[in-house]
């Protein structure tokens, strides 16, 4: 199987900050089939588009996955409604999500904001060879730095304000990190300009790249061609497609 | 079992439910989740004569009850489509809707010429797309354009001929009945409608290419009427399209005159949206003891 659509249950939700909550869903083939980077796609009752999430957790063992997602406007806000009992009706897995390479030795993955989120499984992969690098605006929007630490890795924290962690943003820690070598790979999800910033200090010190992008979606699955991406391979640049081509890519590729 | 069967310029079509030109790509991502000889058909991605890059993203914006899309018809061109593409779907026991367009009226006729000696079973000539040759207007939009490019690929292909209108008119009847004088052997429609949605935040159009087409629910009684007006203009078989999401608006859209259903949008919002179509329509005319599908086309009795 490479992807379902079905009702599943929701068995835990929890509030894990401002608007930004966290769902576990009983969906064993959806996640013996999951892997790190990939996304779930859900269909809201008033709206012809569903709406992509990343998958924040996979547990094989237990048949289930974890999402976390912030209320954006009115799709996200309606899936917040949902709770523990209900169902959620889901396209999934989809996508391409990023290398798990059990030779390499040290990988730093880096999320900002809402891009955290799917950063966790690929922690979970990695264990105690990952350095997590979290950025966020402040101290309150600050998600899943006890989880990051459970799963073994080192957790670095930056704010834009400085009110925890580290003041300023994820590229600082990442260049010092860079300077001392030693690092497989980067792995990272967030904003646009914090992507633009990694994928160049690894360009610079020749460090292996993946970022996960954003589109506008409809079909979620590559047959619609709506989710387009400016990449470029062997000099030739076309358009590839976030939700089948990505979301996660090799910066190398990505016109950003 | 209500008899599904329909028949369309003499093509077999084992039941009238096609995924729409553009939504369904070239069929195999959605052959992961349901096997393609379920479908009456498919409406293959609008092809052209050369690879097409398409539009830069966003693409896709979210309107009330539907959406619109600025894809610009990005497709690997007629040749891939004949070598690679089209040979995967005929083993699929499926009728193939070769969905074509071009910028000016010789391309298209070359893109459908390349279609001749394939097992293609159909031609759907899009004339929704700017006519460069006459300032940018949509073949679509004036009876001549229409009626010449019509001609044009008519005579380039020995396969039957559908031609696709646009709803951006202000006639449509008109429009078909040009069409058919030029040899079309049916029409599909409706194709998007021309719409626009701005960020208010950013000041900016959501898509990229500033305006997109209207699919979806919201254009569904568009259809319906535009539907009704071509089929009683015409004489050739209509295929009818637009905000289609369950077998109730199937029956309505042939009831209106239509003589096979093509589903698009309806399909992002549910997968599996074709084949729950197909079964809902057998539903509903079993409850109702009608026992062929085609006994319901085009009898919609006016007030
Ligand atoms: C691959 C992928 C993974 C994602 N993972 C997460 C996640 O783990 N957690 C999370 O909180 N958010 C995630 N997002 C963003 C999330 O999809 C949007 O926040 C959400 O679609 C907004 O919907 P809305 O109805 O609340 O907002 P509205 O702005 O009302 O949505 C209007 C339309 O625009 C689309 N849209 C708006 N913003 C985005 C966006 N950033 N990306 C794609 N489409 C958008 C919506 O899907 C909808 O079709 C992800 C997006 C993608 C593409
Ligand atoms: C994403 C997308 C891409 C489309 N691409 C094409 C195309 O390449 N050629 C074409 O003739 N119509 C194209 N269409 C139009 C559809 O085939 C159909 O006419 C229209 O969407 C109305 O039907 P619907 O409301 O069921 O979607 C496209 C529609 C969508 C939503
Ligand atoms: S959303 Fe349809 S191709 Fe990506």
């Amino acid at each position: 199987m490479k992807y379902t659509q079905g009702k599943y249950l929701i068995i835990d939700k929890k509030a894990i900050g401002c608007e930004i909550y966290s769902f576990e869903i009983s969906c064993p083939e959806v996640a013996a089939a999951a892997v790190p980077g990939q996304f779930v796609h859900i269909r809201i009752g008033s709206f012809v588009l569903r709406r992509p999430i990343s998958i924040c957790g996979i547990d094989k063992e237990k048949g289930t996955l974890r999402i976390v997602f912030e209320i954006r406007g009115e799709g996200t806000a309606e899936i917040a409604q949902l709770n523990k009992g209900d169902v959620v009706d889901m396209l999934a897995p989809l996508g391409h999500g990023f290398t798990v390479d059990e030779s390499f030795k040290k990988v730093v993955l880096i999320g900002g904001g809402i891009g955290t989120p799917p950063m966790l499984p690929l922690a979970k992969a990695y264990g105690n060879k990952a350095v997590a690098i979290s950025g966020f605006r402040n101290s309150s929007a600050v998600i899943l730095q006890e989880d990051f630490k459970s799963a073994g890795a080192e957790t670095i924290l930056c704010t834009d304000d400085g009110s925890a962690g580290i003041h300023g943003f994820v590229t600082q820690p990442l260049a010092e990190l860079a300077e001392k070598g030693g690092i497989d790979a980067v792995f990272a999800c967030g904003p646009m300009g914090m992507l633009k910033g990694i994928a160049s200090i690894c360009k610079e010190k020749g460090i292996y790249c993946e970022i996960s992008l954003e589109e506008r979606m409809a079909c979620g699955i590559g047959a619609c061609l709506g989710c387009a991406c400016r990449t470029k391979r062997n000099d030739e640049e076309y358009f590839a497609h976030v939700c089948k081509d990505g979301p996660v890519f090799n910066a190398e590729e990505v016109i950003l | 079992m209500a008899d599904l069967s329909v028949n369309i310029c003499g093509v077999d079509f084992k039941n009238p439910i096609i995924p729409a030109s553009g939504v369904f790509g070239y069929g195999r991502e959605y052959e992961e989740l349901f096997p393609l000889n379920k479908l009456g058909g498919i409406a293959t991605k609008g092809t052209t004569r050369h690879q097409r890059t398409g539009n830069i993203a966003p693409r896709i914006a979210e309107t009330p009850a539907g959406m619109l899309n600025s894809v610009g018809l990005q497709n690997p061109g007629i040749d891939h489509f004949v070598e690679v593409d089209l040979p995967y779907l005929m083993t699929k026991d499926v009728v193939v809707l070769a969905n074509i367009a071009g910028s000016t009226p010789e391309e298209c006729a070359e893109t459908a010429a390349k279609l001749e000696g394939t097992d293609a079973h159909m031609i759907e000539l899009n004339i929704s797309c700017p006519n460069v040759k006459q300032g940018g207007a949509a073949f679509g939009t004036s009876c001549e354009m229409a009626a010449e490019v019509t001609k044009i690929v008519r005579a380039a292909t020995t396969k039957p001929l559908v031609v696709k209108l646009s709803p951006n008119v202000t006639n449509i009847a008109e429009i078909a009945k040009a069409v058919e004088s030029a040899g079309a052997d049916a029409v599909s429609l409706i194709n998007t409608l021309l719409g626009m949605r701005i960020d208010i935040n950013t000041g900016r159009p959501i898509l990229h290419n500033n305006m997109g087409g209207l699919s979806g629910p919201a254009i569904f009684p568009v259809a319906v009427r535009m539907v009704y007006q071509v089929a009683n203009a015409v004489k050739i078989p209509v295929i009818g399209m637009g905000g289609v999401s369950s077998g109730k608006d199937a029956i309505e859209l042939m009831m209106a005159g239509a003589s096979a259903v093509q589903v698009g949008a309806a399909i992002f919002t549910d997968p599996y949206a074709p084949v729950r179509i197909v079964e809902e329509m057998n539903d509903f005319l079993d409850k109702k003891g009608i026992s062929s599908v085609r006994d319901i086309i085009g009898t919609v009795q006016l007030w």
